[in-house]
């Protein structure tokens, strides 16, 4: 992941000229993408994204935007500059997030109507392979050595450890209910799958080869606030694994936890419905998005600090940035 | 729960597998029994056939994937009866060797056939009866509830109006048993959460007023002339359980006001326009395995054996103990498409659950309300709350 990470900024120092980093953001109702600019933190365009668009994500070297058209049942392509729409990538029905391996070739989607986890060629845009797992199959996470991908099912309540080599699931673990999201840090030596409903998020230490063990559940308490509402979603770990952020859905917050000792250290208040997350490539901001107040916030992650929210499309939902 | 522990017979069948782990192959029933009845006031509650039978069906592959990784299968027969041959078909059941039954039934025969069942060691799950002594003084040892009370459907209404203030309440019961029961709850959850009952009038039941070639006219007629000079009033009550004059009350009332409980805004566990909390997964997946629109039976009969499912995965167990006992345990917790975990009270049986207000079309609401608060669980504001149970089955 580090290595991914420098090699993008390094690109973007030899061949780009200075244009600004962006953030993208999809707009669930709105089927949008919002363009924002990280470094005035302006919205810069907003263009139609296809239906439903839910999760975000871009090329290693940031230059295409893939986003899941949850009602279109196909992944959208845009060119990351222009805008424009390339030729879409077959998905399956209804696939609601995804996660595309360092590489960029192989695009794994969870197609949460169908039980399935599709495997899509971002070269020759056709199906490898689909993977049944367990119902309503939503979070997708990726070892950094690109060996597993990590898919969670929010009615069956497993993380499903899905090898990249035969797409045969090698590892089943059960965890809280509706497990939303499933992140490694970025040695690959730790991975958190939050759960919505449970309230609560695994800990898993990852072996060698890939095993996982449950060593851990981070669970949330906020004065005045139910405990109904404390409900992790999307999830970050900064690079050299210290701190792991959790969005905390209606509870509009999100929960910085030191990733070593797995305490919580403090809450951050943020926009309504806090959903997914991620770092500016710098890791200097992590910015989230607010569902039901229509805004990002923007946090300055030294700081654990929230500093700006910024109006964007309509029930924001996912956001992915470059540089 | 004495008899329970009797006989496990072929609750189920466990097999040791080549493997490590033990397999578990669940078998359930859902039993309904179908009652004459009059046609409902409007065709889109026709009872479908397969009512309740569809959430078993959902359930069963719900449960079916899940213990796919596992080693374990679902099975779960579905059987309706008319009233009469309801004992023999809860004999069939437990003769065959099923010990985790789904009982669609009215409360008096729900009773019986929740003790037939527990001669035999089973657990009973009530997907329909609303009745609160069900979950009071007869509430039974081997019957957890997954339907709704009247009484947490009272206390859902009352919360709402309330926090809309509309405090003043013209209720309007009908004359069967069952709405006088209904009624009854309508006035308790008044007094619960501060409304006032300023008019308290029964509708009686004629034989008239359901739809007919010129239903309406009547209706049209009838109604108004009911509900003159009534005391100043925010909102009308319908306590009308058995459908015979609630859904016309809102557009024919003297006064107009807003109509909530059996007609207008009507609190139910679940129906097919519920899109919140990700209940649109549940929609799709409903709809295409049975090409129709969920009904709030469906959804409680799923309920209850993703209760299950839940005891399986879980725990590792599917005899009828076992069940129950992780079932009213602090270890259980269920996703159920309604905003937060659903779990089981240990006074009475009763799964606590939020409870939507539906108006048709949409979900208006969801209860409980923000503000009324609780000291373990703000779901517990509706329904019987541990201190008013009188129920000590589960003590």
């Amino acid at each position: 992941m580090k290595s991914f990470l420098l090699s993008t900024a390094l690109a973007a120092l030899i061949a780009a000229p200075a244009y600004a980093g962006k953030a993208f953001i999809s707009n669930e109702r709105g089927n949008t993408i919002t363009v924002v600019n990280t470094d005035t933190w302006e919205v810069e365009t907003e263009f139609f994204a296809g239906n439903r668009p839910r999760g975000i994500t871009t090329s290693p070297d940031g230059s295409v935007i893939y986003v899941c058209a949850s009602d279109d049942n196909l992944v959208r392509v845009f060119d990351a500059n222009t805008y424009e729409e390339l030729p879409s990538l077959p998905s399956g029905p209804d696939p609601e997030l995804f996660i595309l391996e360092p590489s960029g070739k192989r695009l794994y989607i969870a197609n949460e109507d169908d039980n399935l986890v599709t495997v899509t060629d971002t070269e020759t845009r056709t199906v490898l392979a689909e993977v049944p797992v367990g119902v309503e199959p939503e979070g997708m996470g990726m070892s950094p050595d690109a060996k597993f991908v990590v898919n969670t099912s929010e009615t069956t309540n497993m993380a499903h450890f899905i090898s990249t080599e035969d797409y045969k699931i090698k590892h089943n673990i059960l965890v809280d209910q509706r497990p939303r999201y499933a992140h490694y840090t970025a040695d690959g030596s730790r991975l958190f799958v939050t759960s919505e409903i449970g309230g609560t998020v695994t800990v898993m230490d990852i072996a060698e080869d890939g095993a996982p063990t449950v060593v851990g559940k981070i669970s949330f308490e906020v004065a005045g606030v139910q405990p109904e509402w404390l409900q992790p979603v999307g999830a970050r770990v900064t690079s050299d694994g210290t701190r792991l952020f959790v969005a905390l859905g209606p509870a509009n917050r999100v929960a910085v936890i030191d990733a070593q000792s797995l305490e919580v250290l403090d809450y951050i208040l943020v926009g309504q419905r806090v959903w997914q997350l991620d770092f500016t490539p710098d890791e200097q901001f992590l910015l989230t998005t607010n569902g039901n107040s229509n805004d990002i916030t923007v946090i300055d992650v030294a700081k654990e600090k929230a500093i700006k929210s910024i109006q964007v499309g309509q029930q924001p939902w996912g956001v992915v940035t470059i540089e | 729960m004495h008899c329970l522990h009797r006989s496990l017979l072929a609750a189920l069948t466990v097999v040791f597998s080549a493997g490590t782990a033990w397999a578990i192959d669940v078998k359930a029933a859902v039993l309904r029994v179908d009652y004459p009845t009059l046609l409902p006031i409007s065709r889109y509650d026709l009872p479908p056939d397969d009512l309740g039978f569809a959430g078993a069906a959902l359930a069963d592959e719900d449960n079916g994937t899940t213990g796919g990784f596992l080693g374990h299968t679902y099975e779960t027969k579905t059987v309706a009866v008319p009233p009469e041959e309801a004992d023999a078909a809860m004999a069939q059941i437990l003769a065959d060797g099923i010990r985790l039954v789904v009982v669609q039934s009215r409360p008096e025969d729900l009773l019986r056939l929740t003790d037939q069942a527990a001669e035999a060691g089973a657990l009973v799950f009530n997907a329909r009866a609303a009745d609160n002594d069900l979950r009071d003084g007869s509430c039974r040892g081997n019957l957890l509830h997954t339907a709704l009370s009247h009484g947490m459907k009272a206390d859902a209404v009352a919360q709402f109006a309330v926090w809309k203030k509309w405090t003043e309440w013209f209720l309007i019961a009908g004359s069967n048993p069952e709405d006088v029961a209904l009624a009854e709850a309508y006035r308790k959850a008044a007094r619960k959460f501060g409304a006032e009952i300023v008019e308290d009038r029964s509708f009686e039941d004629t034989g008239g007023s359901r739809r007919t070639d010129s239903g309406h006219v009547l209706v049209q007629r009838q109604l108004p002339a009911f509900t003159q000079d009534a005391d100043d009033h925010d909102v009308v009550i319908a306590a009308d359980a058995t459908d015979y004059f609630a859904r016309y009350l809102s557009y024919h009332l003297w006064t107009p006001r807003p109509v909530m409980g059996s007609g207008g805004l009507v609190p139910t566990s679940f129906h097919g326009a519920h899109e919140a909390y990700g209940a649109t997964q549940y929609q799709t997946r409903f709809e295409a395995l049975t090409g129709r629109y969920a009904k709030p039976e469906d959804y409680n009969v799923w309920l209850a054996l993703r209760v299950v499912g839940e005891a399986v995965t879980r725990a590792n167990t599917a005899d009828p103990d076992g069940v129950r006992d992780y079932a009213i345990s602090d270890a259980f917790e269920l996703a159920a498409f309604k905003g937060q975990k659903v779990t089981f009270r240990n006074w009475n049986g009763q799964l606590r659950q939020p409870v939507l207000l539906y108006d048709g079309v949409i979900t208006v609401s969801v209860s409980p309300q923000e503000g009324f608060l609780h000291q373990s669980s703000p779901l517990d504001t509706m329904g019987l709350d541990r201190p008013e149970s009188s129920c000590t089955a589960f003590d």
